[in-house]
């Protein structure tokens, strides 16, 4: 068997006193779209700077491909792509010198980078806008821009950290559904993290983080079933409340 | 990771630098001004205050413009470094360092590469202020403009490197304001970019002694004796070792296990 293009056992981190993540354990397989819910300030950032070698990890394992990424922490990042939470763009650039830039990191050639980046630009429909500031580009577009960005280099496991927020309803279906095209068409392994519970559908798999620590880990029709909720939303309400009070 | 990966890296970053500072022609502009004003108006008004003798590499008397020229382009290089080390601040703040860190290639590199597309800037401007001096009479011999170019490059990775530590220990932009005070300003006041050490050690034994182990100095003597087309060994020296320390303090200071980020709890 393969290994999963993404696994974490017995993570853990914490800053100063304060512990943020607690014995997390899951893995993703290579083409599965998998949402991370958690409220803001549950880990999920943590576990996502961790992943990136951001933060230094000292508890637990995680492992790309099976290489684990304390060891092997450049073969790693060449195989995810990454869409942080913050804007990472530089403004004053423009699109496609923003996008030059990812590929010269990624050691691409020139006219490899400017291949990748026509057929990328113009999968998230905006080919006429690459020679503009980014400055100039909606919220939508720059987050559309990031996503295409995260896939120049080709990698097979992608990292979203709340990519959606503070999007139109219009951008962030575009985003959620170009995702899981690539999961499903072209076999990359995605981990969504977010709060925003409806942007998993019925045949996702959910994986809920509270409070550093997985509270659930299922298929959304599954957790909702197992709590008897009506709806993803109360099954979260739910499982987040009941390790609470216990 | 094969060799033209890293090629690739620093060109890249390379080139982001250089449309950033294209992009901030106030900089380009202000980074020229700041010594102009000085050699226009500092250096004219103390011509007569403070007596040059005759110095190496200088065979002759020379005016006061003149041997304030090189701490002025030194003064350029340390302004550049610190700002590029500055902008290595507000990426962190506005979050496109994170892009850096997380391009599959080793932390030092990177931190190399970025120290390499601010020297480039500098050394640049350096030249476009060589070139304004010539209103000054500021002429060096024709190959002092060829021997100067590795000392440039050489003081500029040490001041781009003390930069690059500074930045790694500092959170917030209004920091680094204050550190520049307490860093620039001392440095540059406290070496021979103004006035000549023998001048420093009659008044102050001290301030002779600080100003001799101040990197800066070193900066600012190389650059002045390779004007001339000749080395200054000692300098040469103490601006490697200088560069050395202080990148590997920085790397170690960007390091997420080992360093301040580690202190600090990351970013």
């Amino acid at each position: 068997m393969s290994a999963p293009a993404f696994a974490v056992e017995g993570l853990g981190h914490r800053f100063g006193q304060r512990r943020v993540l607690n014995k997390v354990s899951f893995s993703i397989e290579p083409g599965e779209f998998t949402v991370l819910l958690g409220l803001n300030g549950a880990g999920k950032t943590t576990l996502f700077s961790l992943a990136t070698r951001l933060y230094a990890q000292r508890e637990g394992t995680i492992r790309v491909f099976g290489m684990d990424i304390r060891e092997q922490a450049l073969q790693c990042l060449a195989l995810m792509g990454v869409v942080f939470q913050q804007p990472t763009l530089d403004l004053d650039l423009s699109l496609e010198q923003n996008l030059f830039y990812h590929c010269a990191l990624h050691g691409l050639s020139r006219r490899e980078a400017a291949q990748r980046i026509a057929a990328e630009v113009g999968r998230v429909g905006l080919d006429d806008r690459r020679r503009d500031k980014v400055r100039l580009l909606s919220g939508g577009q720059r987050r559309r821009i990031e996503i295409a960005r995260a896939l120049l280099h080709r990698p097979r496991m992608l990292l979203l950290d709340e990519p959606t927020v503070g999007l139109d309803i219009a951008s962030r279906q575009f985003m959620l559904d170009r995702v899981r095209h690539l999961c499903r068409e072209e076999g990359l392994a995605a981990l969504w993290a977010t709060h925003l519970i409806d942007e998993a559908g019925d045949d996702t798999r959910v994986i809920i983080l509270h409070k550093g620590e997985v509270r659930a880990d299922g298929g959304a029709a599954e957790l909702i079933g197992e709590t008897r909720a009506p709806s993803l939303r109360a099954a979260f309400e739910t499982l987040v409340q009941e390790r609470a009070a216990a | 990771m094969r060799s033209i990966h890293y090629l690739r890296c620093l060109v890249g970053v390379a080139i982001r630098e250089w449309l950033r500072f294209l992009n901030q022609r106030g900089r380009f502009f202000s980074a020229l001004v700041r010594p102009l004003v000085w050699l226009a108006i500092f250096a004219t008004g103390f011509q007569f205050v403070l007596g040059v003798s005759i110095i190496p590499p200088y065979d002759t008397y020379i005016p006061y413009s003149i041997y304030i020229a090189p701490g002025l382009i030194a003064m350029i290089l340390m302004f550049n470094g610190m700002l590029s080390s500055l902008s290595m601040v507000y990426d962190r703040e506005m979050g496109s360092m994170r892009v850096l860190m997380v391009s599959p290639l080793p932390r030092w590199f990177l931190l190399t590469a970025k120290l390499f597309a601010g020297v480039i800037v500098s050394v640049l401007q350096a030249y476009a202020f060589l070139a304004i001096a010539l209103i000054w009479e500021i002429e060096p011999p024709w190959y002092g403009y060829i021997a100067v170019l590795p000392a440039l490059v050489l003081s500029g990775l040490m001041l781009g490197a003390l930069g690059l530590l500074l930045s790694s220990a500092i959170r917030q932009l209004e920091n680094f304001a204050s550190v520049m005070n307490f860093v620039i300003f001392p440095m540059f006041f406290a070496s021979s970019a103004l006035y000549p050490l023998w001048h420093v050690k009659e008044a102050s034994l001290l301030l002779y002694r600080i100003c001799e182990i101040n990197p800066f100095t070193h900066a600012v003597e190389l650059i002045r004796f390779a004007l001339y087309g000749r080395l200054e060994p000692v300098s040469a020296a103490v601006l490697v070792t200088a560069t050395v320390v202080f990148l590997a303090l920085a790397v170690y200071g960007y390091d997420p296990a080992k360093g301040l980020m580690a202190r600090r709890g990351g970013e």
